[in-house]
Formats: C-alpha cells, structure tokens, sequence
C-alpha cells in the first residue's frame, strides 16, 4: 500500500470534447522503472500530461497516497512528480547552470539543492565543464542530458521522462540508459516513455502498452518481450 | 554496387567553421548514382551541418562540391534545386495553414528544372507522390493535423515532389517504433528504385544496415570510417565513438 507511488484508476482524459484516454488503470510502485510503449497517437504523452496536471482528467490519480487530480502543475511539481517533455524545451537563451538553476526553483532547501546540483555534475560531466554556455548551442546529446539534470534538479520522487532517445546517437541512449539506472539506485521512481522499445526494456522491470487510449498489455519486461503481439506490434521483425 | 556508376555528388575537403568552431573538417567522400550512403556519427558530428553544405543553406568555409560534374557550392539554394537537389528537415517544416496537397504541390513547382509551371498539374503531381508514400487518405488534412508518422511521409512526399535525382535525408526516422521504422524504410527503397541517389543521416542503426550500400561515419567533424555497413558497423572505432555496448 504505502509501496505505491502512483496509482491510476478509471482515468479519463482528452483535449475538448475528445476523450483520448477512456477508463485507463496503471500503478507504479517505489523504485521502479515502468516503461511506457505504443504507437504514435497512441496517448502515451497525453497520459503524461494528465498525470502532471496539463490537461483536464477524470477518475482517479494518486501520488504517494494523496489524490492529485485537483492539484495545479505547480503543486504536483512541488511534491516531486516531476517531467523531462519530449524535446527537451530547454531554454535555448540560458546557459547550462540558468537551466539547472529553474530545475529547482520551487526549492527553499539551499544545502539540498547544492548537493544536487554536484550529483547532476557528476552524472553529467559535460555540463559541468559547459555550464557557462548557452542550452541551445549544445548537440541533441548534450540538450538532452541537460533536461534530465534540470528534471533532477527539482528532487523528483517519480521521474517521467518521455522520448528520452529521439534523435540521440546508440552511444548517447546507453549512457542516458545507465544513468535511469543509478538515479533509481538512489531511490527515485522511474515512468520511460519510449519509441525506443529495445532500448526501454533494456532497463525496465515493468511495461504497459498503449493502443488507442487504452492499456492492451502489462507486465514484467521479461514477460512482454516474449509475448508475439508485442514483439509483431513494437520490436519489429 | 554493380559496374562502376557515374559520381552523383562528390565533396573536396569539405570544411565549415562557426567562429572557430570547426563542424566539419576536410571531409571528402563520393555518393555513385542510384547509390543509398548512410551518414551516422555522434550527436554534434557535423552531420546536419553537412547537409546544410549540400542542400545549400550553408556556404562551405572552405573545400568544394560537385553534383554530376558541376561545381555547387556557392549556388543559392534555390539553384540547387533545380539541378535536382532535395532534402527533408530533421524538424520537420510542413506549411501548417496549407492542406497536405498543397504543401507537396509547392514542392512541384519549385523541384529539378525550374519546378511545374501549372498550377492544375502541380496539384496533380502531388496526387500521385501522396499516393506513392501511403498519404492519399489525409490528401485534404492540413499539414498541423497529421501525427507523428504522416507527417514524416508528408515530408518525404514534399521532396519528392521535387522530383529530385539526390535526395538528403535527415533523421527522418527519428520518433518512430520498429514497426514504423519498416515501413520507412520500405519507402526510401521504393524511392531508390526510381533511380535517386539517397543520403540518409540516421542514428536507428537497424535502418542503416538494411538500407545502406555504404556507411560514413563522422566524429568532431572528421570522417573516420567508410565502408561497406557490416565492416562499419564493426569497426571498433565506431562502436567506440558511436554505437556503444548494447548493440553493435
């Protein structure tokens, strides 16, 4: 009970009049890393976005125990369910450390945020050593590690972190793959939304699959990537 | 591949500098008509920059490219075009008040020798390159309206519209599933065999050895490895510099 860090039931949720998610179950429990796979259109980033409190939603969202749907972003940001978006949306005009910096803006704790923001160094070396520079200068690899420090930067309990490899070199997703790894270690909750579903399973112990707004399967990864309707629908020949 | 083709497009010592930055570095490589070259290398590489040379929105700061035996590089863009250069965009540039028909059909009637002159047939044009990448059912959707992969396809049909003998393509793979990846690259095979010579940047390395008769590899702007993508993909510097451990 006191193990579940989110916990969705009968979620409904959309853009206007169109539903895009109808009667939608998930849960996600301490120090896990879930993936999160379908196709395109699917409604894995408006899931996200429901969750984080973006758009409106019915039904029910917990979040350690406290039931977020009547939460403003702001106020789930602060209780540390915190987002990377997809494409970064880093911003281009600030330098690296500016960017760290808005990470933790809702932070009062100022040792706190310190001995974060030398974690993030560490996991990142190559913002540290391009901290004066400007975000939008940096290569896709390097945005994208940024957006992960920022998210990081904010103390998140669960980290959602959508399309983390789009457009990222094999070599850049490994060692972002490695760090999903060694954040969870330090007990952070993980939800993965990727297109990437080799690389998602790399590093997940669980997945749901999502088609048309609904969850089709869920399970542990060493289950799913047996099962013949994922590997035909997501891994591909 | 088969007896030796004529030289589409080749790069001399191709250079870019962005205030003492250098991008690319004196890279050299030859694409053989009807030839598929996949450009890989680290994010930051120069690949994109590389392109940019090509297509023309970028002046080389030093070296020279020749596309069919003709000097390009310090034609306008639009030039190139003409000559029958086209490309697709990373981030992809649909005109988003304009419908799907008429996004392709502008590309008509800019392509390879001035574009179409008529209106009615440029419409017509589009038609048919909708049809061929699987978009004929959004012909009337405007452009911001499609997802994810029609809009892919929609770029890929803006270019070929263009009617283009070369043919960039930059990431266009980036955000699909494997299932999607596929069918991409069925396309871009499918285009090939109309006889166009592709450029293909991509970093889903399933699509490059499927689709690749050679594979470039850059890194800080250099070229350090060409080849065949079997050897390529094995060569250790690659994996080093690139692939990393989980797949080579």
């Amino acid at each position: 009970m006191t193990d579940t860090v989110l916990k969705i039931e009968k979620l409904t949720a959309g853009y206007g009049a169109i539903p895009v998610l109808v009667d939608l179950d998930l849960e996600i429990r301490a120090g896990e890393i879930v993936a999160l796979v379908g196709s395109n259109g699917a409604g894995k980033t408006t899931l996200l976005r429901a969750i984080s409190r973006v758009i409106k939603a019915g039904g029910t969202i917990e979040f350690q125990g406290t039931d977020i749907l009547p939460l403003t972003p702001e106020a789930v940001f602060s209780r540390g369910l915190v987002q990377v978006p997809e494409g970064r949306q880093l911003f281009g005009h600030m330098t690296v450390e500016e960017n760290l910096a808005m990470g933790a803006f809702r932070r009062t704790d100022k040792p706190g945020v310190a001995g974060s923001l030398s974690y993030v160094y560490e996991l990142f070396p190559i913002l540290a050593e391009r901290r004066r520079q400007l975000a939008g200068n940096m290569s896709g690899g390097e945005q994208q590690m940024c957006a992960m420090a920022r998210a990081l930067m904010a103390d998140p309990k669960l980290l959602m972190v959508d399309e983390m490899s789009l457009g990222l070199a094999p070599v850049i997703v490994d060692q972002l793959l490695d760090v999903l790894a060694d954040i969870r270690a330090r007990g952070v909750t993980v939800l993965l939304v990727e297109q990437d579903v080799f690389a998602a399973f790399s590093v997940a112990d669980r997945a749901y699959v999502m088609e048309t707004g609904k969850i089709i399967r869920e399970g542990k990864v060493s289950e799913l990537k047996d099962d013949p309707a994922v590997r035909e629908a997501y891994l591909g020949a | 591949m088969s007896a030796p083709g004529k030289i589409a497009l080749e790069a001399r010592n191709l250079t870019k500098r962005f205030a003492g930055l250098v991008s690319v570095d004196q890279v050299s490589f030859q694409l053989v008509e009807g030839e598929i070259l996949g450009l890989i290398g680290p994010n930051g590489a120069g690949k994109t920059t590389l392109v940019n040379m090509i297509s023309g929105t970028l002046r080389p700061s030093g070296g020279e490219l020749y596309f069919e035996g003709q000097r390009i590089d310090q034609l306008q863009p639009y030039r190139r075009a003409h000559l029958g250069i086209a490309r697709t965009f990373q981030v992809m540039k649909p005109f988003p008040g304009l419908s799907a028909l008429e996004n392709v059909a502008v590309g008509a009637l800019f392509g390879t020798g001035g574009g179409e002159k008529s209106k009615q047939r440029a419409r017509e044009k589009a038609r048919e390159w909708l049809e061929f990448t699987g978009l004929s059912r959004r012909i009337e959707a405007q452009a911001d309206a499609l997802g994810g992969p029609d809009r892919k396809r929609l770029e890929f049909a803006k270019a070929l519209a263009m009617e283009p003998r070369l043919l960039l393509l930059d990431e266009v793979m980036a955000g699909l599933n494997a299932v999607e990846v596929d069918e991409v690259v069925d396309l871009i095979k499918k285009i090939r065999d109309r006889g166009v010579t592709i450029l293909v940047i991509e970093h889903v390395i399933k699509a490059i050895r499927s689709l690749s008769d050679r594979v470039l590899v850059l890194h800080h702007g250099e070229n350090i490895a060409e080849g065949d993508p079997v050897s390529v993909l094995e060569d250790p510097r690659v994996v080093e510099a690139y692939l990393g451990k989980r797949r080579g």
